[in-house]
């Protein structure tokens, strides 16, 4: 008897594990909507190779002119501090359609804005990367008014742009994006444009004209690795082929998904003889890689390195100094090398998400991100910030904190948005072939 | 005697004029889980199913199918997804029901019994990150405890970083929370096979194997089946393990899903990602006509 009604219940046991893999597919699906419109279009207004920016040579931060414009902040009646009230904040849209400073009515009407949301949704910002605690520690400093919360650290570009598809209409929603060039020129849809103070420093090609993107940081790609591992300074990438670096050399994401994976094999690409326009190098670079048995097929991360799994990693310049800080305290050498002129950078984006539920809070955050003291943050933490050359000259750079900056020696290449399309397609047909 | 009398009269009416709502009891019982199961199951399986059929605008085309049919590195992760699940899930249910039977014939409240069956409901959803890690400190390089015991005690070779990326190891790694899934779900089962009947069929003269083979095996199959299924799907959608076990490249076809809908550099497409998990509950559906297929041709020889 017993074993009758276990059979039906196991009978059942085949259903409810077949709708759990129908949940567990749909639900992992169900979550994003279509967005994806192709990078099409705008190859004129793509981040063009920006060697350090220069040009553009009105001063700092000034406090716009005063255009009294329509008093968004005094009109604006949301004044909760609590997040939970995500309608009353959609109503200053005077806040939601300013595009500069001046619609504020100057940098005190923008904080008050600010203040009176109360709020604000970062997404995507890793603490470790590019140093971004600190930045978000700077900004809660500043504005401890606004309630700073940090949503998803680890997410990729294109999770930002879903989530923020999501979460549309709530308080919940992201308020600015930090986006790879790829994602960026996709979604031109999700932005609201915004010229932030510091805009005419910016470099024309760094920038789109209407300010729904402005470059933020890049890094630039280098080959961070364990000396103590390896048993010698690395003089050329052929060093990673060293038996002694077994299953121990890695990318910071596969190249299909991650816009770093992707630049890593640009990089061994240029530095094996191809060029932005032919990475084929690069993937067979990987291939011999793969094929001397140095390289390793999970993911960089900081645990992986502390417990000695991974001795060496192609990535951002920004992203091997929370290594090196991490080596120090735990007994092991990390450097970085670059080959000789292989000067490979990619601009991060900043944008204000149009349906931002924090609109003031939002450009004031993006303010703040144009300040000498918020671009010395991402300075410190390895990066090169757009600002770079007019705090140069206008002397504000923190000295000690450029020490973390990588020498660069000429200009920084970068990819335009065809040679970004060339090179997916190039990795879609031959990457999973050359290290499987 | 007249309690019984007056009795019926207080309580007819009642079961007269509640009928409707009586008769509604049981409905309203189960609204929160029909409403559960079309918020979190039918909408998104809607959600799935159209979205396999659309174009970036929203029209109506094959072309994510054919991308899907026309990239060898999807039907390569396809088919290893399925020759991991279906290995693991074989592994997972043999030994498994091995351990089961052994518990069976242990005292039902002894400790061994006790022990056993805690740590497999632990061990059963000890799956994901956290098991990926395990793993890669636990047997490969400076901090492998384990490997290095195995190999300085056994010379069994210390596999490297990549080992467990791979597909034997992959399996062995699922094997890990497959095997005391099984053994949750299939005691029930053998503790139900009655030392009588084993009396009996030894009393009517027939051997272990006779038992095993015209009583206890008929009885236990479809159980059996029933819990490789549940197995099989268990491994067949499982992503999180192997995402942290594997960086470079998507060899699962839950992990190529996940490409198509993260991928930041140019390469995602959402609506290829539905056409994969569509595909997904395609093979689970394929695959539980065929289990009710073969219950019911046990069913027959059972009755």
């Amino acid at each position: 008897m017993r074993v009758v009604t276990t059979r039906s219940a196991l009978s059942r046991t085949g259903v409810i594990a077949g709708l759990a893999v129908l949940a567990l597919t749909a639900s992992a699906c169900g979550s994003s909507s279509t967005t994806a419109t192709a990078p099409t279009t705008s190859s004129s207004s793509s981040p063009a190779a920006a060697s350090a920016p220069s040009v553009a040579s009105s001063s700092a931060p000034s406090a716009s002119s005063a255009a009294p414009s329509s008093a968004a902040s005094s009109a604006a009646p949301g004044s909760s501090t609590a997040p939970g009230s995500s309608s009353a904040s959609g109503t200053p849209g005077d806040s939601k359609t300013a595009t500069s400073l001046a619609d504020f009515g100057g940098m005190d009407k923008l904080v008050a804005a600010a203040n009176k949301e109360g709020a604000l949704n970062v997404i995507a910002l890793p603490p470790e990367w590019s140093d971004y605690k600190e930045v978000i520690a700077g900004f809660q400093k500043k504005y401890p008014g606004i309630k700073l919360t940090s949503q998803q650290p680890d997410i990729s570009s294109a999770q930002e742009i879903q989530a923020a598809d999501t979460t549309k209409g709530t308080d919940q929603a992201p308020d600015v994006f930090d986006l790879g060039a790829a994602v960026t020129l996709a979604n031109l849809d999700h932005f609201a444009p915004y010229k932030v103070a510091a805009w005419n420093d910016i470099p024309a090609a760094n920038k789109e004209a209407t300010g729904l993107w402005f470059n933020d940081y890049t890094g630039v790609m280098t080959v961070g690795y364990n000396s103590d591992a390896l048993g010698k300074d690395m003089t050329s990438l052929e060093d990673l082929k060293d038996p002694a670096l077994k299953g121990a050399v890695a990318l910071d994401g596969d190249p299909t998904q991650a816009n770093e994976g992707l630049l890593a094999v640009v990089f061994a690409s240029v530095a094996n003889g191809g060029s932005l326009d032919d990475i084929s190098k690069g993937v067979d670079f990987f291939k011999s890689l793969k094929a001397a048995g140095t390289l390793s097929t999970a993911k960089a991360s900081l645990q992986l390195v502390s417990a000695g799994k991974i001795n060496a990693i192609v990535g951002w310049s920004f992203n091997q100094l929370p290594i090196t800080a991490a080596g120090t305290a735990n007994g092991f050498t990390w450097k970085t090398f670059t080959p000789k002129g292989v000067n490979l950078g990619s601009f991060y984006n900043q944008a204000i998400n149009k349906d931002a539920p924090h609109p003031a809070a939002a450009r004031l955050w993006q303010e703040y991100l144009y300040t000498a003291e918020a671009q010395n943050f991402w300075i410190k933490g390895g990066a090169l910030p757009i600002l770079y050359s007019s705090m140069q000259k206008a002397g504000t750079i923190d000295t000690t904190a450029a020490k973390s900056l990588p020498v660069i020696e000429g200009e920084i290449a970068q990819m335009t948005s065809d040679q970004t399309t060339k090179a997916n397609a190039y990795i879609k047909a031959n990457w999973a072939k050359a290290i499987s | 005697m007249s309690a019984t009398v007056v009795a019926p009269p207080a309580v007819a009416p009642r079961s007269g004029g509640d009928g409707r709502l009586r008769r509604m009891k049981p409905l309203l019982g189960v609204a929160p889980f029909l409403l559960y199961t079309a918020l979190f199951l039918l909408v998104p399986t809607a959600i799935v199913v159209i979205g396999a059929f659309q174009g970036d605008g929203g029209s109506f085309t094959l072309a994510n199918f054919s991308a899907l049919f026309g990239q060898s590195v999807i039907l390569e992760a396809l088919l290893r997804s399925i020759v991991l699940s279906v290995v693991s899930a074989v592994i997972g249910a043999v030994v498994g029901a091995v351990v089961a039977y052994f518990l069976s014939t242990a005292p039902p409240s002894g400790l061994l019994r006790k022990l056993v069956t805690s740590a497999s409901s632990v061990l059963a959803q000890f799956s994901g990150v956290m098991l990926a890690f395990a793993f890669i400190f636990s047997f490969t390089g400076r901090t492998g405890l384990v490997s290095r015991t195995l190999n300085s005690w056994f010379g069994v070779p210390e596999p490297d970083v990549n080992y467990f990326a791979s597909l034997i190891g992959l399996i062995i790694v699922y094997a890990y929370f497959q095997i005391p899934l099984m053994v949750i779900i299939f005691l029930p089962a053998v503790d139900g096979i009655r030392p009588q009947w084993r009396e009996a069929t030894e009393s009517l003269g027939g051997s272990t194997w006779v038992f095993w083979r015209r009583v206890a095996g008929p009885l236990l199959t479809p159980s059996f089946l029933g819990a490789l299924l549940l197995l099989f799907a268990n491994a067949f959608s499982a992503f999180a393990t192997a995402a942290a076990l594997v960086g470079l490249g998507s060899p699962l076809i839950t992990l190529q899903i996940s490409n198509a809908l993260t991928s930041e550099t140019g390469l995602g497409a959402p609506n290829l990602a539905k056409a994969e998990a569509l595909i997904m509950v395609v093979i689970v559906a394929i695959v539980m006509a065929g289990y009710y297929w073969i219950q019911k041709r046990s069913s027959r020889w059972l009755g």
